[in-house]
């Protein structure tokens, strides 16, 4: 990181940002524009910075982001679709001294592993959960998940969502943070630099606490699936400001009484 | 001004736009090339970058590393450890 360069007019400029250490060097499979990879990139710089590379265990889900262990690189475990937290679960109380996460989509978490969610946060375990929501099975061909907004048009809702017909858009991340398990819980996004830094923050206190056995930490990625949404990358930051936020509004849910 | 550039890593770019349109000084822009994988890469356009990271912070590829000119040590500020 300290890498130095010189300009042909003498200006000495010093590194002020680079990839990761902890990501291995293959490139990854997500789509131009995914958020899932400005998530990853985030989490490992973290790990980075607080120096837990050899502490740290995640959990993949099943989702596009199922070879997240290949681009991560620490110890992971793949966990059938959606019960990452309860295989995290198990890893934490068997090695509590290590700090594990569970990385998890929507359809992954909110739909097929909605009770392992939701029975992890109320035994508030002391793991990190990362709810990467966009909103869309992206993997499989862009479905309707249950985060799904109304009127949304999805392979599976190709007249939009009718909410008459597959209900509401479900807010897991309020559910959860009534739970007393919960620690902190907050939804964030990666649309923009700024945000990065946001959730960068949010990532490093959830291992924090971890760290101080506080329960668990819960963190949403309000993220794009540019595929999904047949948009294009640039088009999906203003969909996700001008539609995805207003229904899922970024900031803490749930913060420590300290 | 401070200076600061970029190196951007054009084999593993994917040509998403995103740093172009996180650039608050406008100094990026697609290549009219493309990488080995198809895309059309990102380019410093414009000799204009003040190393302010925000183009490598939402580069989902993390292809972006940055540089900047060290701030000038003030005399006044003695660090006090
Ligand atoms: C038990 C089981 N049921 C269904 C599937 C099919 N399946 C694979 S990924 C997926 C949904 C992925 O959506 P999400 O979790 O939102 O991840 P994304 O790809 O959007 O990141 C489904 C239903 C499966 N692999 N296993
Ligand atoms: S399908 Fe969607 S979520 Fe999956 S990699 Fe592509 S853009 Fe990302
Ligand atoms: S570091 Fe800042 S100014 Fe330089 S290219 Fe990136 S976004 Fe633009
Ligand atoms: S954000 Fe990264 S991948 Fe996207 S165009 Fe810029 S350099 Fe390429
Ligand atoms: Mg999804």
């Amino acid at each position: 990181m300290n890498e130095k360069l010189l300009l042909e007019d003498g200006t000495e400029l010093e590194q002020v940002f680079c990839r990761p250490d902890t990501l291995t060097d293959v490139p990854y499979h997500y789509c131009p524009g995914c958020g899932h990879s400005v998530v990853h990139n985030v989490l490992m710089e973290v790990v980075d910075e607080l120096d837990i590379q050899d502490k740290t265990i995640g959990v993949a889900p099943v989702g596009c982001s199922v070879f997240a262990y290949h681009y991560m690189n620490i110890d992971m475990q793949e966990a059938a679709h959606g019960r990452a937290s309860a295989v995290a679960t198990g890893i934490k109380r068997v090695l509590p001294d290590k700090l594990v996460f569970s990385y998890q989509g929507d359809g992954d978490l909110a739909a097929i592993g909605t009770a392992e969610t939701i029975h992890t946060v109320n035994r508030g375990e002391n793991i990190l959960i990362v709810f990467i929501n966009n909103g869309i099975y992206g993997m499989t061909g862009g479905q309707m998940a249950p985060t799904t907004l109304p009127g949304m048009v999805t392979s599976t809702s190709p007249y939009g969502r009718d909410v008459h017909m597959s209900g509401y858009p479900l807010k897991i991340t309020d559910l959860v943070a009534q739970l007393p398990g919960a620690y902190f819980v907050t939804r964030q996004s990666v649309h923009n630099p700024n945000a990065v830094r946001k959730l960068k923050k949010a990532v490093t206190k959830a291992f924090e606490y971890q760290m101080q056995n506080k329960g668990t930490c819960f963190i949403e990625v309000v993220s794009n699936c540019p595929s999904g949404w047949k948009m294009t990358p640039v088009e999906t930051i203003k969909y996700l400001e001008e539609v995805m936020f207003p229904y899922y509004p970024l900031g803490d849910l749930k913060v420590p009484k300290e | 001004m401070i200076k600061g550039t970029v190196k951007i890593d054009a084999k593993i770019c994917k040509g998403c736009e995103l740093c172009i349109i996180a650039c608050p000084q406008n100094a990026l822009g697609l290549s009219s090339n493309f990488n080995e994988k198809g895309y059309r890469y990102v380019q410093l356009i414009y000799d204009a970058c003040t190393g302010c990271t925000n183009c490598a912070l939402v580069c989902p590829e993390a292809a972006i590393t940055v540089y900047r000119q060290a701030k000038p040590a003030k005399k006044s500020q003695v660090k006090s450890e």
